[in-house]
């Protein structure tokens, strides 16, 4: 780090805060004066705003802020607009040195038990009614209180350290006076100011992107320390200044940017950039770096500030811990209260007693004393005194140590929660997170169970399993295979430990979950920063031998890189020649036409995504343009004019060797790699013998794929089953995609497989090496990023070979399988094949499905330029808008994916997690129930509801899709009966012998029966008037599984369950589409897996693996529970017995 | 490699039985064979004590005698219905004439006892200056606030010893004379009058304020005695060391009980003929009637009573113990019925599964 900019201000740093804000100030005034006071021309105002940090109300409260370049020449117009806004600097302190006694001391006084202590030290300061020795009762309350003060201090202080380190980090701001970028303090940072940030810095405000060293204006940012996703995002610099080939000059930067005021979405961002003319660009989410990211892949970006210090998205969306109060903890305060109105019994019969018995004695003067004055106290008001004295006598009764004890203790039980070492997870080097501290409990008690399935009962590793193209199954026998055998190596790979690749991962993966939390805002990404620092040291140290594969890359393990093709699917392929692409006739033969749906569908694979292209021996240096071969490509009419020349040279002679300038490389590789998977299909030839079969026992059976297959390019010469890229192809198994879902990059690397090699891409094209084609480099028009309303994503690309417009679809199969062109112009036959591929590829779905396969459809469309043109228009104007864009945007994707043609449909797998099955298992036997809650669709739901043993194969199948309210009353009505009559018991039997635990011979005597229910039959489902019928046909099943649900209807289904049948639930999940139900149920569960950390940011508690639940609930919940129930009745015994 | 040393595992915990929760424990299951035995016990063992401290107290020879003067109960009425009158209280006396049929086996102790008498009252209790009490010269002049309105006289002299519990200090007093042959003379008996007192109480708690020339009246110049007092607190007693603050009587008092029935040590008999107890005749207490006790609907009584290892005649505490006892042991019988007959039904369930 570099030395802090003002050697003043780190003297100041080892004051006291208190200290260090009147210095602060000072210097700050003084310093302006000094240094020609265009540097900073603070109002008082403006210091006030950010000083006081409560009171921060910009002049324009309203919806929007105006942000002005904090310079001179705007120096008026700054102090009207951006001047009020808060600067960088943040506190996160609660106190100061001076307000720390008064406002802890009120803090602590919000604290019932503190202030019933209060309440009895000042009663006992009544003369009249006074019990103690004064001195003696304030005695514990100070104590506590001092404890409690202390410990408030030192987290206070802790916090303040850390805040001064982020303050004085240093960044590039532009300065006027000296007209280039000078060192500051992050706290000096003020909205309006440039700041120009190199490769791995951290982002100290939001910012709008105006510059980028990128000749396309992109710039990565690793969000990380944000939201815990390690994979880059894009980020654009505003229209308009992209094209500018030089930095962007603060001088001259004249605009005004318009955007809406402080908010904590993060995905949010909307505003305009007006220029001097009043010309106005549209600002995205996509323009703005968020405070806390880093910088990644791009040498420097230069942007304007717009939200600075606690008006930061980063900084608005850091909220506390989560408070929830625990089942047992409630009981414990009704408790209280009993004791409560037991003492108040207590001490009004004692004050009655003492009334009565007095009135007796009123005149004795005996031993009733008279007043110092000489007066008799009369019975009615000494008996009131004694009421009071007996509050004071019998305080102990209220067990208010009980909540600090209770506090303590659950400190400690998450202190043996986190130090399990069961939970540890070597590979993410993560262990048990407990985010919320008074829960424990709870997890003992839990009686429903609502899972997520990806990511939360599967790895979301996707694995590319079979494809289907113009109708075809292929199905990949091979790599089957390859991924059994993995399973093999990873598991000697757990073993042996010692190995510098294994140690090497190992030492990598430690990022993730060391950035996890968000609330130190930049520091956890900073620490990454060094993480990564070092890592691409290492990376060069070790040069190309070693692929540091795991830190290069999300979702890019061996298991997932690595597919071999199928050799029937290949054998097509090779077909593919240019002469396809000269237009000899209208009529083109089927088999030709096949072939071209193969090769769009591979070119749809590699380019329908948005991976990021990278080499790891340059980690996170992009491979652009510039990095390719040197051939200068110009332009796309030349590529095809080039291409033309050479197929047309090229079918005159049948050899595939003859010259071929534009990628020598290419078919000399395509024939090793062919040797080279004729090779590797020897590695185990014995395994070849066993394991038919094996794999996938109930799927293997009605393969279309004819099983002697393997047998045909098996080469018995060549003894040794290497897998590592041959030497001719280097780069291209090196390149390294960053996907932001593990399906994209699935499926680049099976595209890569068929030698479709994706081998760059900016924002204005993709390079894609294909086979017998060489490099083609696709204009990339559009893309429409996948959400998940629409459920597909299409990218708008130029053809280089045929020149159309082409668009790309890849979505859920039941949304473009909707889209698909109902009357196809290409005339009757084809719209009949059409129609044939489209009923088979159905079919295959439909097997996928079954297989458990996640299942995606690939789909194109041509467009004419004036089409495009058309549509573009109308697209633009729904970008620009400021209000309902994403309606506008929606409606334009939708004209835009339509008429498709089905090119084919993949099926990916996503491999169950480790000791899924056996967690279900033992969480059913302990009689929790369990609901698995997915997005997925029926069978493959289903399909991983046998495989995680949720459902067992003797287990009665129900399921519920209908299409309407009626039908599934109907249907829920019969299955009721029919279950009732297999069961003569009733499902919820009134035991003969209460009390006694129900012995678990009774459960399995009885019918086990699961319940699948669609997202559709959902609705009805939790519709007020079938909610009942619901739940009791729920209560009969074992299981239920509920697809196709949204992530709304995920939570409203623990809401229902929660609220009418009174139990305990459980919601775990990794993405954040299962935050909702997260945050609904008792207790959230968050996977720190490869979805972000969106849900564990909701989560109360956070596993790394699902099969760690199994003994956080069975054993540490039991524990917790029961531990607590007694201390809490011991309490009670003690308290109320003892005194 | 070493970085991979460090950065392995980083977030690993530690592996010790500690933190995995392994340390050696145990839990009493606390099934029939453990709790039955435990049971029957208890039981006896708590019987036995019980016994054991029940024939103790029972051994333990007590001689009370009301002398409240309730009318038509002996002698001292005359003295109650003087009492009456709640005048400045007349010198009264009375006596108590009783025989002994044989010897009253010793150390035997004179008690006076009071019932009715609520000294456990909270303004009672804490209505005396115990820095006062101890002597200290500065506080002597300065009573505590607790004491009003006994705190100084309407003269504004404070009052020594300041308070309700000082005031109300008992001022009947006994000697105790022995006969003997029937018809002859009647001989006191010699009550020791010191060392009744806790060790504590009069050598660390209560002292004199430090004489004033030798003379104890000097160092109490300036004070009044308590309104109800007939004479100063230093002439409590003729003797010097038994006088002012350290007057045994006085401490004694000054001890307040929990309980509105108490009885406080007056003397103890164990000089001359009468250390082995007092022998068997006749005896007269003569009883110097001062305090008034019927206005609180208060009682009197005087009792002779000798010890045991387990202190006083205290029937009760062996009474508890008896009935815990038998009640441990019915209990270990309820169970072990239960036990039995329920634990052939569990065997019957079991077959049946």
């Amino acid at each position: 780090m570099r030395a802090p900019a003002y050697p003043g201000s780190a003297r100041i740093l080892d004051m006291t805060e208190c200290l260090q804000w009147a210095r602060y100030h000072w210097q700050r005034l003084m310093g302006s004066r000094n240094r020609d006071d265009d540097e900073r021309p603070y109002s008082y105002s403006s210091l006030l705003a950010c000083g006081g940090k409560s009171s921060q109300t910009p002049k324009l409260a309203g919806k929007h802020r105006v942000v002005v370049p904090h310079l001179r020449p705007f120096k008026d117009e700054y102090d009207k607009f951006s001047g009020t806004y808060v600067n960088n600097r943040i506190r996160t302190t609660k106190y100061t040195l001076l307000n720390f006694v008064p406002r802890n001391l009120f803090e602590q006084f919000h604290r019932a038990a503190n202030l019933y202590f209060l309440f009895l030290a000042v009663l006992n300061w009544v003369p009249l009614v006074e019990a103690f020795q004064k001195e003696i009762t304030m005695l514990p309350l100070v104590v506590v209180l001092t404890i409690i003060a202390i410990k408030d201090g030192l987290e206070d202080y802790r916090k303040y350290k850390i805040d001064k380190q982020i303050n004085n980090l240093v960044t590039q701001v532009y300065s006027r006076k000296e007209k280039k970028y000078v060192d500051q303090c992050w706290k000096d940072v003020a909205v309006g100011d440039f700041i120009r940030l190199s490769c791995n810095e951290v982002i100290p405000a939001d910012m709008v992107l105006l510059f980028s060293t990128d000749p396309d204006g992109i710039c990565h940012i690793e969000t990380s320390g944000l939201d815990g996703e390690s994979n880059l995002k894009q980020r654009q610099v505003v229209r308009g200044y992209a094209e500018q080939d030089s930095e962007v000059d603060p001088e001259k930067f004249s605009s005004k940017i318009e955007c809406e005021s402080p908010n904590n979405d993060l995905n949010r961002f909307r505003g305009y950039l007006e220029h001097s003319n009043k010309e106005r660009v549209g600002l995205s989410k996509e323009n703005l770096l968020l405070r806390g990211c880093t910088i990644r892949n791009t040498e420097a970006v230069a942007g304007i500030v717009v939200y600075a210090g606690h008006e930061t998205k980063a900084m608005l969306n850091n909220s506390g811990p989560r408070y929830k109060r625990s089942k047992l903890e409630r009981r414990a305060n009704t408790d209280v209260l009993w004791c409560v109105l037991l003492l108040v019994v207590m001490c009004l019969t004692g004050a009655l007693g003492h009334g009565i018995w007095l009135s007796r004695y009123e005149n004795i003067m005996f031993f009733n004393i008279p007043e110092p004055d000489g007066h008799v106290i009369s019975p009615v008001l000494a008996g009131f005194y004694m009421f009071w004295t007996m509050i004071i006598l019998l305080q102990v009764l209220i067990p208010i140590s009980l909540y600090v004890s209770i506090e303590i203790v659950k400190l400690g039980q998450i202190y043996f929660i986190q130090s399990d070492v069961d939970f540890y997870n070597e590979k993410m080097d993560s262990t048990v997170q407990c985010r919320a501290l008074n829960i424990t409990e709870d997890l003992g008690q839990i009686q429903y169970l609502f899972s997520d399935k990806t990511g939360t009962l599967t790895e979301n590793k996707m694995v590319f399993r079979r494809c289907s193209v113009a109708g075809f199954d292929y199905c990949h026998e091979e790599n089957a295979k390859r991924l059994e055998s993995y399973q093999e190596a990873i598991s000697e790979d757990e073993d042996s430990t010692d190995t510098p690749v294994d140690s090497l991962s190992n030492m990598v993966k430690p990022r993730a979950p060391s950035c996890r939390s968000v609330h130190n805002g930049p520091l956890g990404s900073k620490c990454s920063n060094h993480l990564a620092g070092s890592c691409s040291a290492l990376g060069s140290r070790e040069g190309a031998s070693e692929v540091p594969h795991s830190r290069q890359a999300a979702f890019s393990s061996p298991i997932e890189t690595d597919v071999v093709p199928d050799t029937r699917l290949l054998d097509k392929f090779s077909q593919i020649t240019p002469q396809l692409f000269t237009p000899l006739d209208e009529t083109i033969p089927d088999p030709l036409l096949e072939t071209l749906y193969i090769m769009d569908f591979f070119i749809a694979l590699a380019i329908c995504n948005t991976v990021v292209v990278s080499a790891p021996n340059q980690p996170r240096q992009k491979i652009g343009l510039s990095s390719l071969s040197g051939m200068p490509i110009k332009s796309l009419e030349e590529i095809k004019n080039l291409f033309q020349r050479l197929s047309v040279r090229r079918s005159s002679s049948p050899s595939l060797a003859g010259g071929k300038e534009p990628s020598p490389g290419v078919p000399n590789a395509f024939v090793s790699r062919l040797s080279l998977f004729s090779r590797m299909k020897l590695a185990s030839p014995v395994e070849e013998e066993t394991s038919p079969g094996s794999e996938r026992p109930q799927g293997s059976g009605d393969s279309p794929c004819p099983p002697d297959m393997e047998k045909q390019n098996s080469d018995p010469g060549l003894p040794e089953g290497e897998t590592a890229p041959s030497p001719g192809q280097p780069s291209t198994s090196t390149l390294c995609y960053e996907a932001e879902s593990p399906d994209e990059a699935a499926l680049v690397y099976a595209a890569r497989a068929y030698q479709c090699t994706l081998r760059s891409r900016t924002p204005e094209q993709v390079v894609v090496d294909f086979a017998a084609l060489g490099s083609l480099t696709f204009q990339l028009l559009h893309i429409l990023p996948f959400d998940s309303v629409r459920k597909r994503m299409s990218v708008v690309v130029r053809h280089p070979l045929s020149n159309q417009v082409v668009v790309y679809t890849k979505g859920a199969d039941s949304v473009i399988m909707e889209l698909l062109s109902v009357a196809s112009p290409d005339g009757a036959s084809l719209e009949k094949q059409q129609m044939i591929i489209r009923e088979k590829t159905q079919k295959h779905l439909d097997d996928y499905a079954r297989r458990g396969l996640r299942t995606l459809c690939i789909a194109k469309k041509v467009m004419s330029d004036a089409e495009y043109a058309e549509w573009l228009r109308n697209h633009f104007l729904a970008e620009t808008s400021i209000d309902h864009r994403e309606e506008l945007l929606l409606e334009s994707a939708m004209r835009l994916e339509n008429k498709l043609t089905l090119l084919g449909a993949t099926g990916i797998e996503d491999r169950l997690q480790e000791g899924v099955p056996e967690s279900i298992e033992a969480l059913q036997k302990a009689g929790i129930k369990i609901w698995m809650l997915t997005g997925d669709k029926q069978e493959t739901a289903v399909n991983i509801a046998y495989a995680c043993k949720l459902l067992e194969a003797g287990d009665k199948l129900f399921i519920l899709n209908t299409q309407s309210k009626d039908a599934c009353e109907r249907l829920m009505s019969t299955i009721l009966k029919e279950l009732q009559e297999k069961n003569p018991a009733s499902p919820e039997p009134p035991s003969p012998r209460e009390g006694l635990p129900r012995l678990p011979a009774t459960q399995d005597s009885r019918l086990r029966a699961g319940l699948v229910i669609t997202g559709k039959a959902l609705e009805f489902a939790l519709q007020e008037s079938l909610q009942r019928q619901f739940l009791e046909l729920t209560a009969c099943c074992q299981a239920v599984v509920c697809c196709r649900a949204t992530p709304l209807q995920k939570s409203e289904v623990v809401k229902l369950v929660r609220n009418h049948l009174r139990v305990m639930t459980l919601a775990i999940g990794d993405g954040a589409n299962d935050v909702s139900m997260i945050q609904v149920a008792d207790i959230g569960i968050g996977i720190s897996g490869q979805e972000g950390m969106q849900a564990v940011m909701a989560s109360d508690f956070a596993i790394a693996q699902f099969k760690h639940l199994g003994k956080l609930l069975l054993v540490h919940g039991h524990w917790c529970y029961t531990r607590l129930s007694n201390m809490i009745l011991y309490f009670f015994y003690k308290n109320v017995e003892l005194p | 490699m070493t970085w991979s040393a460090t950065a392995r595992g980083a977030h690993q915990p530690d592996n010790t039985a500690f933190t995995q929760q392994r340390l050696p424990a145990w839990q009493p299951l606390l099934s029939a064979s453990i709790a039955l035995p435990l049971f029957f016990c208890a039981g006896l063992a708590f019987i036995g004590l019980g016994l054991g401290l029940f024939y103790s107290s029972y051994g333990i020879k007590e001689l009370e005698y009301d002398y409240t003067g309730n009318p038509g109960t002996g002698n001292c009425s005359a003295c109650a219905l003087a009492d009456q009158d709640r005048a400045p209280p007349l010198r009264c006396s009375c006596a108590w004439y009783f025989s002994l049929p044989e010897l009253f086996p010793g150390p035997v102790y004179l008690y006076y006892e009071l019932t009715n008498f609520y000294q456990n009252n909270r303004r009672y209790s804490v209505s005396r200056d115990d820095t006062q009490l101890s002597g200290l010269p500065s506080a002597l002049l300065h009573p505590a606030n607790e004491c009003a309105p006994y705190q100084r006289r309407a003269s504004g002299l404070p009052i020594a010893p300041c308070g309700a519990i000082a005031n109300s200090l008992f001022n009947d007093s006994f000697s105790l004379w022995h006969q003997r042959q029937p018809g002859g003379p009647y001989v006191e008996v010699p009550l020791d009058r010191t060392g009744i007192a806790w060790w504590t109480d009069c050598h660390v708690k209560f002292r004199n304020p430090p004489l004033v020339n030798g003379s104890l009246a000097l160092a109490f110049q300036g004070t009044a005695p308590p309104p109800n007092w007939p004479r100063p607190v230093y002439e409590l007693s003729p003797d010097p060391n038994n006088t002012g603050f350290i007057n045994q009587d006085f401490v004694v008092w000054m001890r307040t009980a929990a309980l509105p029935t108490f009885r406080k040590l007056y003397a103890r008999i164990r000089q001359g003929n009468y250390s082995t107890g007092l022998p068997r005749g006749t005896y007269l207490v003569n009883i110097t009637y001062n305090y008034p006790v019927r206005a609180f609907g208060g009682h009197k009584l005087i009792v002779f009573s000798n010890i045991s290892w387990m202190g006083g005649k205290n029937p009760f505490l062996g009474i508890a113990y008896l009935v815990v006892g038998s009640l441990c042991i019915l209990m270990g019988f309820v169970m072990l019925v239960v036990y039995i007959r329920y634990q052939d039904q569990n065997d019957e369930d079991e077959d049946a599964e």
